[in-house]
This record gives structure tokens, C-alpha cells and sequence, in this order.
């Protein structure tokens, strides 16, 4: 193991670099902005592999740990540590960051430096957020991780960023203050302590359980988004410029999954038990229900938009029948729809740098004109509906048959996705890509450049490595899940 | 080990092949790609054919190639199981793929796309291989969706055509309401024995016979009729049964090589090969085999009617095949799963001929398929014409050659059999021999023989009567049909060789391996079958004698007799009295527009599932969404903040920046008053 605060240089580099970027200034550096920023998510993915290739996959403890006093007299510490749930998110996490540098490269041409600067410090505390133990801490990352988002949304946005921003605010104010509530409850409950690991081991009442439960739930739900609060996303990704979609699905999405995972199951199992069905309803909705109405939508990024609402349904129900298919198979969805939708979002923001339109009408036959990004969309297409060999299939497949052993009618309507999902992307595609030339924009279009290109086929390869290959990406979550798993079934009453 | 490398080369070396003329399509010469994926296909090919030999010498192999992902108590892994079934299918298909790889090199050879499709069909060949070898349900389903998304890409082939890529969206979605319920399956499969391995499923199934599972109501189901079905339902999907069949006819709008390969002699009977593969969980419920029969029956009867109204040359063939696939259904069915993989195989063979010999008269047509405009082609394409003709025997169930046996077998299992509703399918089958006879005697007298009808200058009829090919002239340099004068000409080399070679199994497989296939012991220790339960295959051996015995035989029975009289029949009507069929499908115009309208399944299925789908998606979206959740809820305490702020608006300043600034300080103010409160 290394003896290199790994952790905090993952948090750290992207952020001093974000600083550093900041400092270049005007638009005139933007060149230097630019390669500093590139140079800096490199660094910061680089220093993520060690957490990967020097994991620990037996041991289901937290590895990579780093404990100092932060505020000591709250009890509240700078305490990081990662284990087989969310190491693999440190890593999508920094992976993407890469991908968003290059994304902008000479799409954006307006504040350049501020563009970059903001997903390299959301890039350093989202990173906070999937290694941090201690509640405070974790809070912390948890809500200023927003800002830039807020920020990237409403200045590199489009037209109607004001609205979008807003709804997500009002969506998430709620949430966060519950959050908080339940943290201050715990840490009162457990006698002055905001350790993570400590509040999983408390035995609490199956009442407090349940608030606390219901308290996370609102929380986390908003994040997801679960159904009925997920309308905010749809506009957040209308309105936000290709980079800020790319990270608001590949990463952001995973927050209140994995808060699920961190907080609601280990520490409330009870209530968990209890809720189950309610939440999984839930999910069920989110699949079905939004599988339609993606279905009929006839602007590209709010269909992949809800198509991220349905894939996340899936993750959601992985969680909640309390299994190692189950559990395992959402983690495996989470960081696939990492790739797909990432990649998803990056091919409409190709079309839309092109024609200025994220219409479906307003396109028809760009195969003609793009064939090799048509081949890629393809792909990530076919990802998206879950086409086995690529990741997409991967989770799902896990969630389905888990399904079926913990009831079958749940995998039934979990399976339907499986059609609905293949009918709103393929009836995109086709409207979109296939058939002749529909006008002269698209007769215009030229073919991906080769960052374009390269973007494309780095995520290409991790969804084909993931579908081809998943073993090593769950070998590591065995232990962990276990654990969990454990937590799980052990009645926290007394 | 020396074997193992052999198997791992079969699907490896069309894969390869694939990867070179698919990656590099735009930067290769046409002598590439279609040398590297020939030359993968052919080294398949022999491979397939050495694994036969020390298959047939009693070396099967089951073992893993790596292990795909673990979870929990579940290990999924990609590995070969091959025995008989599987190297059976591994000759076919690659025998199969071979010949139509050289046939493409003549087919395609006006086409842009020309490298692309020799990717893509080498990419479906390696596909198909990896479903055939597998030996677990993981590795099975990949390779179920792998041929689903390759067919996919090559009916849309010619992308720019609106009703291929129609056709080809439409082939996806029906697959994959098959593919759900396979999922279903192969998840009940999972829960109730832990594994998804071949070996292990079937080493446990016998143990939950019994067992039954709660799905509806208070009444109890029995697990093994619920998986079989849920397996079967992924057949229907892939294998085109009625009321999932309604993909296949617009497959057609693929290009023809692919229509031999994929939609008709490989990928659709992927449903037969795995019905037969799960024969140990299928012979434990006989309701499941009664849905499989009756389901197989109706498609072998209903779908032969709908080929005898057919004009497109490639509809005709494809109307056939879904009969044939029915016939196949049905075998299984009645528990005679060696018959169904027997004439899975005699099927592939004159059914490809069949579908390549239609492409050469397409191509002698100059792409035009409509049967009305040809006549008396047998003048200028003699080796299609001889080799149609084979293949037209063949398929009817000419005593000798290789349908008969194949067919003849099916119809006397189904006799045998004593399962709900053998009766009604051995009625089916039965009839369905003399409308086999009758439509593809039709199509053939009318394309090879009588007046010659082409190169007429006013073409315009066949524009009109159906936009399924007229929109043909976007794909460079194919003009529609032959101009004023202009005579259809025999194809190329590359074309009529394979028509050649497989002529020759067509006639002489049948002959040959049905004492081995079906009464030998080839498929002892594969195939199982509960003889107490399910008798006729036992009774079929009875009976059975030696081939040419059969074939003596079968000159007096029913099927031969009704065959015959098809043949006559279309003859007489299409030939000599053409106002006949005219007078009939006036007198019966009701039936006629039935018969038109394919059963109206393409309209109910358009109007309630697509339509339905898109309501719904638009009821929930305007109705839930927008009105409900947005509307009422979010944007309803957005007015009511919005109120409240209007007190408190001069904090606003209307910058996200300042409010940012703003909630960072906030938690720090929030935090500081914390610690000097304690």
C-alpha cells in the first residue's frame, strides 16, 4: 500500500489545479488555461489508479484511510477512506473530469479559465464526497459540491438557465436541511461523534430509524432523482452546456445513490426493511413510467435526460432487494451509465456544436455526412439500451435476475425496460441519424475531429472493457457489499 | 488443449476478419476485406469440420474460457460446450456464412458499402458461433442479442432507405419483447438452481419437476411450465412464431445475401437450436410443449398461406421460411428435437439456395423482384434456374431429397404425438405440405417459366402496388429493372457457385443423415427426451427402416400426394388458366384482403403498441410530469416563495455567483455559531 495521502490528492490536485487555471485570468490566456487544466485532471486521474491496482479486494475495512482532528472540539475530523462502494466512483469521477477538459477544448470561447477552474473543483469535491467519513465533512463536500454546478449551469447555460438553476435549488434546499437535521441527530444520539463508520454500528429505535430514514430519503431521492422529484433534471441538462451534462449525469447522479449506500441502508436497516417496498415502487415508476414518457420526447437531451432517470430506477431497485446481484449489479450501473451517459451527452453536444439545435426534427441522415460518428452514437446507443458486450448490459442483466429471484413481477416490470429503453434510443437514432439528408445543415456537417474522436473512443473503451469484461470492476465490491449486506440483515433495535 | 485452441479459433477467426474490414472499411481496397473475411469464414469453416471428426470419434468438450463476472453466490462465465448439437450447428452456419460470403463478392460488388457488409457479416457469423458454442445461458443470451443488433445493422443496410430502417427499428423492438421474456427465464433459471451453466441447470431440473411457484392468483404454477415458456416466448421473438413473426417479412428489406444467411438458414433458428439445447427442461412440462406445438403450427400454416399471395420475389421466400420455422416449432413440440435440428439443417441449406438463387434473379432482373415481370428466365440463367428448381423440390418434400426426409419426419412425429393440441398441429402440417407446394410452385413457374414478361416499356404497375422496394434507385447505380428489349443475363461465377454448392446438400444431405441424426446415437447424452412421457420419437424408430425404404414409402403416402397436387395446381392455375387465380381472388375478395393485410398484425400492432406506447408516453409526460408535478407542486411553491420573497427581495441581487458566495458563507456563519454557543 501507499504511503501517499492518496485520498487528499485526489481532492487536492484538481483543486489547486482549478485554483491555478483561475489564476491565468482573461481569455486571452485561454490556450494556457486550457493545457494547464488538462495537465491537472490528468494528474488527478493518474494519482487515482494507485487506489485501484493497491486495493485491498478481501478486505471489506475502509483502505487508503487518512484521520486528522478538523474542528476538534465538535469531535469532527478530516477522516477519508474508501472501500470497494466508492472507490471505483473516485476514479469514474476523475476519469470524467478528463474527459469534460477536453470536451470544452475549443467549444468553449467565453471564460475559459473559469469554465475549467469550476469543474476542477467540483471534480476535487465530489471526490470528497465519495471518500469522506466523517458526517460533517461529508456534508460539506456534499453541498458546496453544487456551487459550481450552479455556477457552470448559469453562466455557461442556455436560455432559460435562471428557471433550471432555481427548480434544482428549490428541489434541494429541502432535502439538505433534513440532511442536516438527521446528521445532528446522530451525532447527539451517538454521544458526540460524526464518524460515518461509528454511526453504522449505533443501535437506534426503529421510530428514529424511520425519520432518519425518511430524512435521507428526501435528501438523497432529490439527487438521484428518484420519482416524483426528478423534473428538475431534464431542465438542469436542457440548460447546461455539454461539460456541466456530462458530469451532472456520469457523476453527480451517483451522489445520492451512493448517500443511499453510506448512510440510509447501514444506519437505518431497520427502517429500510420497513420502506423497501415503498422506495422500490418508486424505483419501479422511475423505470416504467419514464421509460414513456423519454419515449416522446422530441428534444435529444431530455430524452437521455429521462433516460438517466430509468437507468438510475434500476440502480435504486439493485439497492433495496437486499441482495448481492442486486447491490452489486446497481454499482455496476452506476459506473457504466457513467460512461454511456457521459458519452450520450457528449454525441448530442457534437450535433448541437454543428447545427445549434437539440431538436430531433431538425435532423435526419447524419450518417451521411458523419459516418464515423454515427458508428460511435451507435454504439453508445445500443450501450444505453443495453445491449450485451457493452457495460449497459452489465448492471442491468444483474438487476433483472435478482429481480426475478425476489419477485417476480417486480422483474417483469423492471424487464420492460428492456423494450422501452431499446424503443425511445433507437427511434431517436433513426429519426436522427439514419435516412436521407434532411436539410442543409445536416448536408453541411462534418465528421468528429480527433478530439472528438478520441473522447469518444476513450469512453467506447470503458463501456466495451466493462461489458466485455466485469469482473474486475465487481471483484472489488465483493467484500464491501458484503459488509453491507451484513449491516443490513442485523436488526439495529434493542 | 491442442482442441481447445481449435474451438477458441472458430468464432475467433471471422471476429478478426470482421475487425479488419470493420475498422479499416474506408481505408482498405474491396480485395481485402473481402479476402480477410473470406479467409476467416473458410479457416471457421475447416476448424468446424476437424472438431466434427473428433466429435464423431467421442471428444466433447465443457469447459470455461474465463470467468465473465462473480457475484454473490453467482459465477458467470464465457465458455464452449461442444458436442453434436453444437458442431452441427457450427458446419452449418459457417458452411452457410462461407457460401454467402463469396456470393456476396458478386451481389454487393455496385455497392458503396461493400467492406462494411463484409464486417458486418462476418461480425454476425462470429456471433452466431459464440450463441452456438456457448455452454451457459449468460454467454447464450450475449450472443442472442449480438445476432439481433448485426441483423439490425444490415436490414437498415441501406440506411437511407425509409423502410429499411423501419424495418429494421421494428425487427429490434419485436426481438426484444422476445428477449424479455427470455430474460424472465433465464432469471427464474437462476434463482431456482443457482447457476447458469448448462451442465448444472440441467443436472438440477429434474429435482425441481415438482416444484411450483406463485405468479397469479391463489393457483400455483408449476416452475418448470413458467421457464420453459418464458425461454420459449425468446424463441418466438428470434425464431419468428406467430404473434412475434411480424419482423421477418420486412427484413427483407435487407440486401439478399444477409436474407439467406441471417433471415433465413442461421439466425432465426437460433429459437429451434435452443429449444433443443433445453430439451432436459422443456420434456419436464408438457404444458409448455403443448404451447410450443400449437404456437409452431399456427405459424407453419397461416404464414405458407400468406406466401401464395405474395409478388415480391424475396417475400414469397420469406413467408416460407416462417412456415418452415413453424414446421421446426412444431418438432419440438412434439418432443423430436433431433428432427427439428435435422430439418433445421436440410432447411438452412435449400432455403439459403433458395434466397440466393431469388438475389440472382434480382440481379439478373436488375433489381426488380416483382414475380409479375419476369417469365421464362430459365432461358437466360440456367444454373439458377436448375438450382431453384432443386431447391423448390426440395423444400415441397420431394421423396430423396433432403426436405423430405426432414419434413416427412416431422409430420409422423406430430402424428405420433399424443400432447394437447397435436391433434390441430398435425392437421396443420398436413395442409401445410400442399400450400408449400402450391406457393412455391407458383413462384417458380412464374419466374423461370411461361411468357416472358420483363423489359416491357410501360413498368409503372409495380410501383404502385406496394412501397416495399421502390425506392431502390437511392442506392447508386441500381436501376429498377430491365429496360425495353433489354434480357435478364446469367450472374457472375462468384454468384452461382455457391447456388452450386448448395444444390448439392440440398438434394444429398438428407439421405444420409437422418438414420445417424435422428435413430443412431448422435444426439445420445444432448438431446433428452422423457419417453414415458413423450413416446413418438420412440415409435418414429419403430417405424423406421432405412432411408431409401422411407422414401419408397412415402410415394403412396398423404404428404406426397398433397405435395404433388400443389405443384399440379399451381401449374394449372399460373400456367395454363391465369384468369382462375384472378376469378378466385374476386370471388373471395374478403379473404384476399385478409391474406393482404398479413392478419392485420402489422395495423393492430401499429395502432395498440406503437401507438398505445407513444400516448401514454405523451399522457404521462404533459399529464404527470408537467401539469402534475411541475406545474402544481414545483413551480405552485415557487410562486408561494416567490411571494414570500417579495418581502424579502431586496437581499436579491439576482447573481448565481452572490448566492453562491452566500451559502458558502452561510455555512461557515452557521458553523461558527455553533462552536461558540457550546
Amino acid at each position: 500500500m501507499s504511503s501517499y495521502p492518496l485520498l487528499s490528492l485526489a481532492i487536492w490536485i484538481p483543486i489547486v489545479a482549478g485554483l491555478l487555471v483561475l489564476a491565468t485570468g482573461a481569455d486571452r490566456n485561454a490556450p494556457l488555461a486550457r493545457w494547464l487544466s488538462l495537465v491537472g485532471a490528468a494528474i488527478g486521474f493518474l494519482v487515482t489508479i494507485p487506489l485501484w491496482t493497491g486495493f485491498d479486494s478481501g478486505s471489506a475495512a475502509m483502505q487508503f484511510v487518512e484521520l486528522a482532528p478538523w474542528i476538534v472540539r465538535f469531535n469532527v475530523n478530516y477522516h477519508l477512506g474508501v472501500d470497494g462502494i466508492s472507490m471505483l466512483f473516485v476514479l469514474l469521477n476523475s476519469f470524467i473530469t478528463v474527459i469534460v477538459v477536453l470536451a470544452g477544448w475549443e467549444v468553449i470561447k467565453d471564460k475559459v479559465a473559469q469554465y475549467n477552474a469550476a469543474f476542477l473543483i467540483m471534480s476535487g469535491l465530489m471526490n470528497g464526497i465519495f471518500t469522506a467519513l466523517d458526517g460533517v465533512l461529508f456534508y460539506t463536500f456534499f453541498e458546496a459540491s453544487l456551487i459550481p454546478l450552479y455556477i457552470i449551469i448559469g453562466v455557461w447555460g442556455g436560455p432559460n438557465r435562471v428557471y433550471a438553476a432555481f427548480k434544482f435549488f428549490l428541489y434541494t434546499l429541502a432535502g439538505s436541511l433534513l440532511f442536516l437535521v438527521a446528521l445532528i441527530y446522530l451525532y447527539v444520539h451517538s454521544g458526540g461523534s460524526f464518524s460515518i463508520l461509528e454511526w453504522q454500528q449505533l443501535p437506534i429505535p426503529l421510530a428514529s430509524q424511520t425519520w432518519l430514514f425518511l430524512a435521507f430519503l428526501v435528501a438523497f431521492a432529490v439527487k438521484v432523482p428518484m420519482w416524483p422529484v426528478h423534473t428538475w433534471l431534464p431542465d438542469a441538462h436542457v440548460e447546461a452546456p455539454t461539460g456541466g451534462s456530462i458530469v451532472l449525469a456520469a457523476i453527480a447522479l451517483k451522489l445520492g445513490a451512493y448517500g443511499f449506500l453510506r448512510f440510509s441502508l447501514p444506519i437505518a436497516p431497520d427502517a429500510s426493511h420497513e420502506l423497501s417496498g415503498f422506495v422500490i415502487a418508486l424505483a419501479l415508476i422511475a423505470v416504467v413510467y419514464i421509460g414513456f414518457v423519454a419515449l416522446v420526447q422530441s428534444d435529444m437531451k431530455k430524452l437521455v435526460a429521462y433516460s438517466s432517470i430509468a437507468h438510475m430506477g434500476f440502480v435504486i431497485l439493485g439497492f433495496f432487494m437486499f441482495s448481492a446481484i442486486g447491490v452489486e449489479g446497481a454499482l455496476v450501473q452506476m459506473v457504466s451509465h457513467g460512461f454511456v451517459s457521459g458519452a450520450m451527452f457528449f454525441c448530442i453536444g457534437v450535433m448541437y456544436d454543428r447545427v445549434h439545435s437539440r431538436q430531433i426534427a431538425d435532423y435526419g441522415g447524419v450518417v451521411n455526412t458523419m459516418p464515423k460518428f454515427a458508428a460511435l452514437f451507435m454504439l453508445f446507443s445500443m450501450a444505453n439500451s443495453g445491449l450485451p458486450a457493452t457495460s449497459g448490459f452489465v448492471g442491468e442483466f444483474m438487476v433483472i435476475l435478482g429481480a426475478v429471484k425476489f419477485n417476480f413481477w417486480v422483474a417483469f416490470a423492471v424487464a420492460t425496460s428492456m423494450i422501452i429503453g431499446a424503443a425511445y434510443n433507437l427511434w431517436m437514432y433513426k429519426r436522427v441519424v439514419f435516412g436521407a439528408v434532411a436539410n442543409h445543415h445536416v448536408a453541411e456537417l462534418t465528421d468528429i475531429n480527433k478530439r472528438e474522436f478520441l473522447i469518444l473512443a476513450l469512453l467506447a473503451a470503458g463501456t466495451l472493457w466493462m461489458g466485455l469484461y466485469p469482473q474486475p470492476f465487481t471483484e472489488v465490491m465483493h467484500a464491501s457489499v458484503n459488509e453491507l449486506l451484513h449491516h443490513v440483515a442485523n436488526s439495529k433495535i434493542q | 488443449m491442442e482442441m481447445q485452441k481449435l474451438y477458441l479459433l472458430v468464432p475467433m477467426a471471422p471476429l478478426i476478419g470482421a475487425m479488419i474490414a470493420g475498422l479499416f472499411c474506408r481505408v482498405i481496397p474491396r480485395w481485402v476485406a473481402h479476402t480477410a473475411t473470406i479467409a476467416g469464414v473458410a479457416i471457421a469453416f475447416i476448424a468446424s469440420a476437424l472438431i466434427f471428426q473428433d466429435v464423431v470419434a467421442g471428444h466433447t468438450f465443457n469447459g470455461t474460457v474465463y470467468t465473465w463476472l462473480t457475484t454473490g453466490d453467482y459465477n458467470f462465465e464465457v465458455g464452449f460446450l461442444i458436442d453434436t448439437l453444437t458442431v452441427t450447428m457450427m458446419l452449418v452456419v459457417t458452411f452457410v456464412s462461407l457460401m454467402v460470403h463469396i456470393y456476396t463478392i458478386g451481389y454487393m460488388h455496385d455497392d458503396p458499402g461493400y467492406n462494411r457488409f463484409f464486417s458486418y457479416i462476418s461480425l454476425f457469423t462470429f456471433s452466431m458461433l459464440m450463441l452456438v458454442m456457448s455452454n451457459n445461458f449468460m454467454q447464450l443470451f450475449f450472443g442472442w442479442e449480438a445476432v439481433g443488433l448485426v441483423s439490425y445493422l444490415l436490414i437498415g443496410f441501406w440506411y437511407t432507405r425509409p423502410t429499411a430502417i423501419f424495418a429494421n427499428m421494428k425487427a429490434f423492438l419485436v426481438n426484444r419483447v422476445g428477449d424479455f421474456g427470455f430474460i424472465l427465464g433465464i432469471g427464474l433459471i437462476l434463482a431456482y438452481t443457482g447457476s447458469l451453466d448448462y451442465a448444472t441447470v440441467f443436472q438440477k431440473a429434474p429435482g425441481l419437476a415438482d416444484t411450483t411457484i406463485n405468479i397469479w392468483g391463489a393457483a400455483d404454477w408449476s416452475l418448470m411450465t413458467v421457464t420453459c415458456i418464458c425461454l420459449f416466448i425468446g424463441a418466438m421473438g428470434k425464431s419468428a412464431q406467430v404473434p412475434l413473426h411480424v419482423w421477418l417479412p420486412d427484413s427483407m428489406e435487407g440486401p439478399t445475401p444477409i436474407s439467406a444467411l441471417i433471415h433465413a438458414a442461421t439466425m432465426v433458428t437460433a429459437g429451434i437450436f435452443m429449444v433443443s439445447r433445453m430439451s432436459p427442461l422443456f420434456e419436464l412440462s408438457t404444458t409448455a410443449l403443448s404451447f410450443v406445438l400449437v404456437i409452431g403450427a399456427i405459424t407453419a400454416l397461416f404464414m405458407g398461406f400468406l406466401g401464395i399471395i405474395q409478388n415480391d420475389i424475396k417475400r414469397v421466400v420469406a413467408y416460407s421460411t416462417l412456415s418452415q420455422l413453424g414446421y421446426m416449432t412444431v418438432a419440438l413440440g412434439a418432443s423430436a428435437y433431433s428432427v427439428a435440428i435435422f430439418h433445421l439443417m436440410t432447411h438452412a441449406f435449400f432455403k439459403a439456395l433458395l434466397f440466393l438463387g431469388a438475389g440472382s434473379v434480382i440481379i439478373g432482373m436488375h433489381h426488380d423482384q416483382d414475380i409479375r415481370n419476369m417469365g421464362g428466365l430459365r432461358k437466360y440463367m440456367p444454373i439458377t434456374w436448375i438450382t431453384s428448381l432443386v431447391g423448390s423440390l426440395a423444400l415441397i418434400g420431394t421423396p430423396f431429397l433432403s426436405g423430405f426426409y426432414s419434413k416427412d419426419s416431422i409430420i409422423e412425429a406430430v402424428q405420433l404425438s399424443h400432447i394437447p393440441g397435436a391433434g390441430f398441429a398435425y392437421f396443420a402440417v398436413l395442409a401445410g405440405v400442399f400450400v408449400t407446394a402450391f406457393y412455391s410452385f407458383r413462384m417458380y413457374f412464374l419466374v423461370f417459366h411461361g411468357a416472358e414478361r420483363f423489359g416491357k416499356a410501360d413498368d409503372a404497375h409495380h410501383h404502385e402496388h406496394e412501397g416495399d422496394h421502390d425506392d431502390e434507385e437511392v442506392a447508386t447505380d441500381h436501376h429498377h429493372g430491365l429496360a425495353p428489349g433489354q434480357k435478364p443475363h446469367e450472374t457472375p461465377w462468384v454468384v452461382t457457385l455457391p447456388l452450386v454448392l448448395l444444390a448439392i446438400p440440398s438434394v444429398v444431405i438428407g439421405y444420409f443423415a437422418i438414420e445417424p441424426m435422428l435413430y443412431g446415437n448422435y444426439f445420445e447424452g444432448v438431446i433428452h427426451i422423457d419417453h414415458e412421457a413423450h413416446p413418438s420419437m420412440e415409435h418414429l424408430a419403430h417405424e423406421f427402416h432405412s432411408a431409401a425404404a422411407m422414401g419408397i414409402h412415402a410415394l403412396t403416402s398423404a404428404p406426397f400426394i398433397l405435395a404433388l397436387a400443389g405443384v399440379v395446381l399451381s401449374w394449372f392455375f399460373y400456367m395454363k388458366r391465369p384468369d382462375i387465380p384472378a376469378a378466385i381472388q374476386k370471388r373471395f375478395s374478403g379473404i384476399y384482403t385478409l391474406l393482404e393485410n398479413k392478419y392485420y398484425f402489422d395495423k393492430i400492432n401499429e395502432l395498440v403498441f406503437a401507438g398505445g406506447a407513444r400516448l401514454l408516453g405523451k399522457g404521462l409526460w404533459r399529464g404527470g410530469d408537467v401539469a402534475l408535478i411541475d406545474g402544481l407542486v414545483v413551480n405552485g411553491s415557487a410562486r408561494l416563495v416567490g411571494m414570500v420573497a417579495s418581502i424579502t427581495r431586496f437581499f436579491q441581487t439576482g447573481y448565481v455567483y452572490h448566492y453562491a458566495f452566500t451559502m458558502i458563507i452561510g455555512v461557515f456563519v452557521l458553523m461558527t455559531l455553533w462552536i461558540n454557543r457550546a
